[in-house]
């Protein structure tokens, strides 16, 4: 590993973007994310790309329509509120299966909200904030270094399966600092792009970039396409952490800043002899059922621990099936899961599923 | 060892860098550290905070509902967090700002004119600093020598020719025999 530095979760990705090759930046501002778009307006132009700030979120997602169409690497973030506005453009990027990487640092909602952390964007992008029946891959980080690392992650992801790949961080990881390691090399993948809309004087035939099929027969064969590509995805590039899950009887779920403090409770657990492990999702679609699949065995109930009411809940429901009871704790607004408030309940379900059984 | 630390005032007092510095020094003393900022709307002319965490482990949260160590700038800083500070933690207090003790007595208060020493230095940008001191020579919480590579790392270019005196200041915030 090379370069240490303390840096802000927003800066990192910003960072990463660039050093993966990402050329090509639209955005609008907003808060907690902005930090995004003013590292990208620094740094873009001296490696030879374009920072554009768009007058609005839906200009910025077309941009990005744009430019990915010309195969080069393309990054737009946002934060909740903006994020929904882009969510037709997302579509059209599925559609077309133009690679693009977007961010968004989440912030407390519905509507124009708040500016503090959440986690309520699960559904909308897992499980399509736009129309049409279509996937996009979500990583979800859970410190500044691995917003760096997923994101230089995310533009390979996009590449490799022409698809939209979306990191799902929140107000805290876009804001805090923490020392992250860079590599001396990135590990980018290059791929053909002979689709790409690159100018050739004649010399091939025309390449189209739409999502217009107007026939439902070449409409469904395309549809087709789309969910066996996303099949494929489903069954290679799933990403989790097992996290003290040898001995452990319950099991936390929890992603991203949430994963955090879930830790800090399976420590304060250890000390009073509970023994408690955690699955952390780190790709959020495909959400990693295999993990479920290990422990469940062992398992005794699942604590589902969330910033919003309970979205990544039900994904946990599916991946148990009703083996195992479910629990759930959930804070929203912009609150943020206490780590007191979680051992409580890791207490009461210890002495309903194991301490009565022993 | 793990210091949690909040540090609070109004905006401007340089509350966010003197956190920056001190997760910088120990990140430089090969701790884990983490930097969070109070980052909203109240920063404009308002209070604002910082949570800093240095631990030997990796930091589980940077998000702080309680701490060892507190540093307020402020009043409104003092009746916001003074509850939170574990029992056995410290309350340093600038008290050319502060006008009221700490009502507790489970924890340790010390109070420092920071911003009067520092206007009589002849910069009141050194509060913080002194403050910082203060800390540091109670907890601990970094290294003195890279304390001052912090400064150096951490602020811009244009203000390196203040560091020494900075260091004067963090020295008198250190020695300072607080009530």
């Amino acid at each position: 590993m090379g370069q240490k530095l303390l840096m802000k979760g927003n800066e990192a990705i910003a960072e990463a973007a660039v050093r993966a090759g990402c050329l090509h930046y639209f955005g609008y501002p907003i808060t907690p994310q902005t930090e995004i778009a003013h590292y990208m307006a620094r740094k873009l132009p001296k490696v030879g790309g374009v920072f554009l700030q768009a007058e609005s979120e839906v200009a910025a997602i077309n941009m990005v329509y744009g430019a990915g169409s010309t195969g080069t690497r393309v990054m737009t973030s946002s934060s909740s509120p903006g994020i929904s506005l882009k969510q037709e453009g997302l579509s059209y990027l599925a559609g077309s299966q133009v690679p693009a990487v977007v961010v968004n640092i989440v912030r407390g909602g519905p509507g124009l909200g708040g500016i503090q952390p959440a986690q309520s964007d699960y559904f909308q992008a897992c499980k399509g904030g736009g129309h049409g029946d279509y996937r996009q891959i979500v990583l979800a980080p859970s410190s500044v270094q691995e917003l760096y690392e997923l994101t230089v992650e995310a533009f390979n992801l996009a590449d490799r399966y022409r698809i939209v790949a979306m990191i799902l961080g929140d107000g805290i990881l876009g804001q805090m600092m923490e020392v992250v390691e860079f590599r001396d090399e990135e590990p980018i993948e290059h791929y053909e792009k002979p689709w790409a809309t690159t100018g050739h004087g004649g010399a091939r035939e025309q390449n189209v970039i739409t999502s217009i099929h107007l026939s439902p027969a070449v409409l469904e064969k395309m549809n087709q396409n789309l969910q066996a590509k996303y099949e494929i995805i489903k069954q290679k590039e799933c990403r989790y952490e097992l996290y003290n899950h040898e001995e452990a009887e319950l099991f936390i779920v929890a992603y991203g800043t949430v994963a955090r403090i879930a830790k800090s409770v399976i420590e304060m657990a250890k000390r009073e002899g509970i023994n408690v492990g955690l699955i952390r999702p780190v790709t959020l679609w495909p959400f990693p059922q295999e993990a479920f699949e290990k422990v469940i065995d062992r398992a005794k109930a699942f604590l589902t621990v969330e910033m919003s009411s309970g979205q990544m809940l039900e994904d946990v429901l599916l991946a148990v099936n009703g083996r195992r009871k479910v629990y759930f704790h959930g804070r929203m607004g912009g609150m943020v899961p206490v780590r007191d408030d979680i051992m409580n309940i890791v207490r009461d379900i210890y002495k309903r599923h194991v301490k009565k059984a022993e | 060892m793990v210091h949690e630390i909040i540090l609070a005032g109004f905006g401007g007092q340089g509350i966010l860098s003197a956190g920056r510095i001190l997760a910088y020094a120990g990140m430089l003393d090969g701790k884990q550290v983490s930097w969070l900022p109070s980052y909203g709307p109240e920063m404009r002319g308002g209070t604002a905070n910082s949570s800093v965490v240095i631990s030997d482990n990796p930091v589980d949260s940077p998000v702080l509902n309680s701490c060892n160590a507190l540093i307020v700038m402020n009043r409104p800083s003092l009746d916001k967090f003074e509850s939170v500070v574990e029992e056995g933690g410290i309350i340093i207090i600038d008290s050319s700002i502060v006008d009221r003790d700490i009502k507790r007595s489970d924890i340790a208060s010390f109070k420092i004119p920071a911003t009067q020493i520092a206007s009589d230095m002849g910069n009141m940008a050194f509060a913080n600093i002194i403050l910082l001191g203060k800390l540091i020579s109670e907890r601990k919480t970094v290294t003195v020598e890279n304390f001052e590579k912090a400064l150096y790392a951490v602020l811009p270019e244009r203000k390196h020719n203040l560091i020494p005196d900075e260091m004067k200041a963090l020295r008198i915030g250190m020695e300072y025999a607080a009530e």
